[in-house]
């Protein structure tokens, strides 16, 4: 107990240093449970609070960002054509890719994390978790080349405006880590669209892709002198030209071609287990579904709102195959689970309680419509060929629209007992 | 129910999914099977649809032509029988309410059934614990005064008849002043031998309404009988619609009902005769049918009343969840609700004419040293109760740990309680209490309880973590078994919309029905508080 009399001496006057105290008040409650006991109401509470939760979904999304993060490196050097092999170079694929998320990892914490101490100081209240999983997400959903000035602007957006803007954690309607992701897609959607945005290093100029690795550069350019004094295999150089490299994600290869133009590039079993451009997080399914899996087995998500999102993706889907216009229409439907970010969206943005349907009933329309929508846009969106951010964040608008019929509904049957 | 058919659809779902999954690698034969798959799934699905929706019309027609419990019909009365649990044989033919809603937890020191010894010398009767008692009524006893066993202490100004009586027969030593010179307690230090108040003999068989009413009254046990919604005392001018007596709880550390009542079978039938003739309906017991052995002969032979048999956890037990699923209160209705004990007190006044507050109470919490149940009477001071059997820095609760109050070793049992529970205060911190693994009482699926199989938990009054706006939903809904959405009835009374309250249902609920909710919260808000406020307001209004 010495250390914790000793954290507790340092705590500021709540008076004269307010910012101070809010401060040292997050870091405590992080560091310790605090001593506080029940008054009035129930004399015994549930171990579950809100820090815990929000950990446990930050915990299911490590395999993504382990995953994620090996997938960058290994994105880039298929690129260049070097260690094209799955096992070869691991230290230097993760190495790279830790040289790309670090960073974006970093500023939206601070970013994010400084807005949500300033507005806890202002409101007076304590430092609330809900940036955790925001904070955790926002690097998964974002192209590893993002420069980071865009994301700090985004992230700052997002949070003033999507969340504390509402009042802040528990009061916001839209998922605020898509708001910053749609908030990059409209203000700068050269960075996050399109076939080049996909794979770290690279850069085109006159019509040449060559390598370019960046403000981070500087690392690898350490690093690899380290390895060829070993006389190991290094990075590369900066301005390296990279021939044959098309960066195109599989959505993008079937809006154009269908199904038969995606496997050109890449086999089904490569799609599934993530080998693939695009999104850190989003591309490996079986580690979206293991993390999928334990938010539905600790019920933090809800698995209605997983199997209803199934169920409208497939039924949509199947109409889209009997429609049949176009290539991209006829694309079997088990395929659009394989390609895009429709199993994370489904696992972590879709089921955040806060801009979720608060009913049972009100979920299994929620995620259903997630479904639907989200492939409407998909495919019959002629400019962009993924919809799931777009769907989740319009059915957050419907969300609250949802509860209101269902709780009218209960109210009439109460009524008509009478 | 309902639970199991949706498990049942989406493992049929994901099975369905794997298939696909095995299939769709092997190129494009597999694609013929896929698809006469899914129609097959297809027809299944049609087919199974056409099945419910003949089954609900069934139904339908079944209530129609005036059958009370139409869930028994079916088109395929085998098929469904395989689906439905089987009741326990004590339960016989009777319907069964199965309510899969709710949360059990094992708390260690459950209460053993045996006797133990308390000298208790001083018992109170406290005024606060009477919901529509006005803060001041007109104490009619003095310091010093002798008092028998069913002497009037204090009444209502406004209401002269209902009397509030001595528990117990002794000197009124204190007569305590809270805020505002409210009353809080009138104590008396009790006689070595109870003596009674004598009443004349009552002829309930050729009394009326108004006569039986009266002798109530007269002989002390009105207060006993609570009213909903709002959980008042019972009103005199107005005939209850129904009267409901839960005959289990279910709450931790509960009372053994079946245990209390061992002896008293003839006070308990009496009361029941007395209570069906105060209303203009039925008097209704819920009884437990998830027991492995049946319920006391006193409840399953009770005669004159209707029987409602239900099995699920905790709050099965709650007279308000048994109100819901067998005539839930409509606008405008009142409903009278009485635990087991007063039901018995009841009977003794008409048995013996005289007020009888002999209450049996389970002392149960780990932070008892030992277990029990006490023979004592109403109001029974805490300290003598407990003296000796409590180790330090621990929480003395009058009730339950969910809806009970907290008592300090110099408060008294409180008027409607028959159980003292005491845990060890949480004071203190916990490193990384939020991140390290640890068990702990949880009605969510981030500990890993279930794996643990059936342990008892030794909790704490610790909060757990501090206080937050509301993030998870579907936590109240999930240990509610009724039909009311919690969380948006909360939010509708934190803007006190009173329409929309009333609506949702919250003159259906009372604390201890929404007090598992608020355990079973994230964002530890105070649920039952703003339940009251509610309440409150809506009273306030009409």
């Amino acid at each position: 107990m010495a250390l914790i009399d000793k954290i507790k001496s340092l705590e500021p006057d709540k008076k004269k240093h307010p910012f101070l105290h809010t401060v040292y008040d997050g870091f405590f409650t992080f560091l310790y449970q605090p001593a506080t006991v029940t008054r009035g109401g129930v004399h015994i509470r549930d171990g579950i609070d809100l820090k815990r939760t929000m950990a446990m979904v930050v915990v299911a999304m490590q395999l993504c960002y382990l995953f994620g993060t090996y997938n960058i490196g290994q994105q880039y050097f298929m690129a260049i054509g070097k260690h094209a092999g799955y096992f070869e170079a691991i230290h230097l694929k993760i190495l790279f890719g830790l040289v790309k998320i670090l960073p974006i990892w970093i500023v939206t914490h601070l970013v994010g994390l400084g807005v949500e101490f300033y507005f806890a100081y202002k409101k007076g209240h304590g430092i609330e978790e809900g940036f955790l999983v925001t904070g955790a997400l926002i690097p998964l959903i974002m192209p590893p080349d993002i420069p980071l000035w865009i994301l700090a602007i985004a992230v700052a957006f997002a949070v003033l405006f999507a969340k504390e803007a509402f009042g802040g954690t528990g009061m916001n309607i839209w998922n605020v880590a898509l708001v910053a992701r749609v908030f990059v897609f409209f203000a700068y959607p050269g960075t996050i669209s399109g076939d080049s945005v996909w794979v770290a290093g690279l850069t085109s100029s006159n019509g040449q892709v060559v390598t370019d690795f960046g403000g981070s550069g500087w690392v690898l350019h350490l690093f690899d002198k380290l390895w060829a004094s070993l006389g190991w295999s290094t990075f590369g150089a900066d301005g390296v030209p990279v021939d044959g490299f098309s960066g195109a994600t599989p959505l993008a290869l079937a809006a154009a071609g269908g199904w038969d133009a995606v496997t050109q590039h890449y086999t089904p079993s490569e799609i599934w287990w993530g080998v693939i451009p695009g999104s850190v997080g989003e591309t490996s399914k079986p580690l979206i579904i293991v993390g999928a899996l334990m938010l539905i087995f600790m019920r933090i998500a809800s698995w209605r709102i997983m199997v209803s999102m199934v169920f409208g993706l497939a039924i949509t889907a199947l109409i889209f195959n009997a429609w049949g216009f176009n290539p991209y229409m006829e694309v079997p439907w088990y395929y659009h689970f394989y390609m895009g970010s429709f199993l994370f969206a489904m696992a972590f943005m879709a089921t955040d309680p806060v801009t979720a349907s608060a009913t049972n009933t009100g979920k299994w329309i929620y995620g259903f419509f997630i479904g639907v929508i989200g492939m409407i846009v998909r495919i019959l969106n002629p400019a962009y060929p993924e919809g799931w951010m777009l769907a989740i964040l319009f059915m957050n608008s419907f969300a609250p629209l949802i509860d209101y019929f269902i709780v009218e509904s209960n109210m009439k049957k109460r009524l008509r007992r009478v | 129910m309902n639970n199991l058919k949706y498990r049942a659809a989406v493992s049929a779902f994901l099975i369905f999914l794997s298939f696909n999954a095995a299939f769709s690698q092997s190129g494009s034969d597999s694609s013929l099977l896929l698809s006469r798959g899914l129609l097959l799934f297809i027809f299944l699905l049609l087919f199974g649809l056409i099945i419910l929706i003949s089954e609900k019309m069934l139904q339908i027609q079944a209530v129609r032509s005036g059958i009370k419990d139409a869930t028994r019909y079916s088109i395929l009365p085998e098929f469904s029988s395989w689906f439905r649990k089987k009741p326990k044989a004590y339960v016989g033919e009777a319907p069964v309410t199965y309510l899969n809603k709710g949360f059990d937890l094992a708390l260690t020191g459950q209460p053993k059934q045996d006797l133990v010894e308390a000298r208790v010398n001083r018992y109170a009767v406290n005024a606060t614990d009477f919901r529509g008692l006005p803060p001041i009524p007109k104490v009619v006893v003095t310091v010093g005064q002798e008092v028998a066993a069913g002497d009037p202490l204090f009444y209502d100004k406004n209401n002269t008849e209902v009397l509030y009586v001595a528990p117990v027969s002794g000197e009124i030593i204190e007569i305590n002043r809270g805020e505002k010179r409210a009353i809080t307690t009138v104590v008396i230090l009790a006689d070595k031998k109870n003596r009674y108040r004598s009443l004349p003999p009552f002829d309930l068989g050729s009394s009326s309404r108004e006569q039986i009413v009266k002798y109530l009254c007269e002989g002390g046990v009105w207060p006993m009988i609570k009213e909903r919604p709002f959980g008042t005392i019972a009103s005199l001018d107005h005939a209850p619609d129904q009267i409901f007596i839960s005959c289990f709880d279910s709450a931790p550390l509960a009372p053994d009902l079946d245990y209390v009542i061992r002896g008293k079978e003839g006070e308990f039938q009496k009361g029941l005769e007395v209570l069906s003739r105060l209303t203009s309906g039925q008097v209704h017991l819920g009884l437990r049918a998830n027991t492995d052995e049946a319920p006391a002969m006193a409840f399953t032979q009770a005669s004159g009343v209707e029987k409602h048999w239900f099995s699920g956890k905790h709050p099965a037990g709650n007279v308000g969840i048994q109100i819901h699923h067998t005539a839930p209160i409509r606008k405008r209705e009142r409903v009278w609700t009485l635990g087991v004990q007063e039901v018995l007190s009841i009977g003794a006044l008409f048995l013996r004419q005289r007020h009888e507050a002999d209450r049996v109470v389970a002392l149960g919490g780990s932070a008892f040293t030992q277990t029990g149940y006490v023979q004592t009477y109403i109001g029974a001071s805490l300290g003598d109760l407990t003296q000796g059997r409590l180790i330090e820095n621990s929480r003395l609760i009058s009730g339950d740990v969910y809806s009970g109050k907290q008592e300090s070793a110099q408060g008294y049992l409180h008027y409607y309680d028959d159980q003292v529970s005491a845990i060890p205060e949480g004071n203190h911190e916990t490193l990384f209490g939020w991140a390290i693994p640890r068990i702990m009482p949880s009605a969510s699926g981030v500990f890993p309880n279930k794996l643990l199989g059936d342990i008892s938990y030794d909790a704490d009054t610790n909060t757990n973590g501090e206080p937050r706006a509301f993030v998870m939903t579907g936590q109240y809904e999930a240990v509610l078994p009724m039909d009311i959405y919690p969380q948006l009835l909360v939010k509708a009374i934190i803007t006190k919309d009173i329409e929309r309250m009333e609506g949702m249902g919250i003159l259906e609920l009372s604390e201890e029905d929404i007090a598992l909710c608020e355990f079973a919260c994230t964002s530890k808000q105070p649920l039952q508080a703003i339940l009251r406020e509610g309440l409150d307001l809506i009273q306030s209004e009409s």
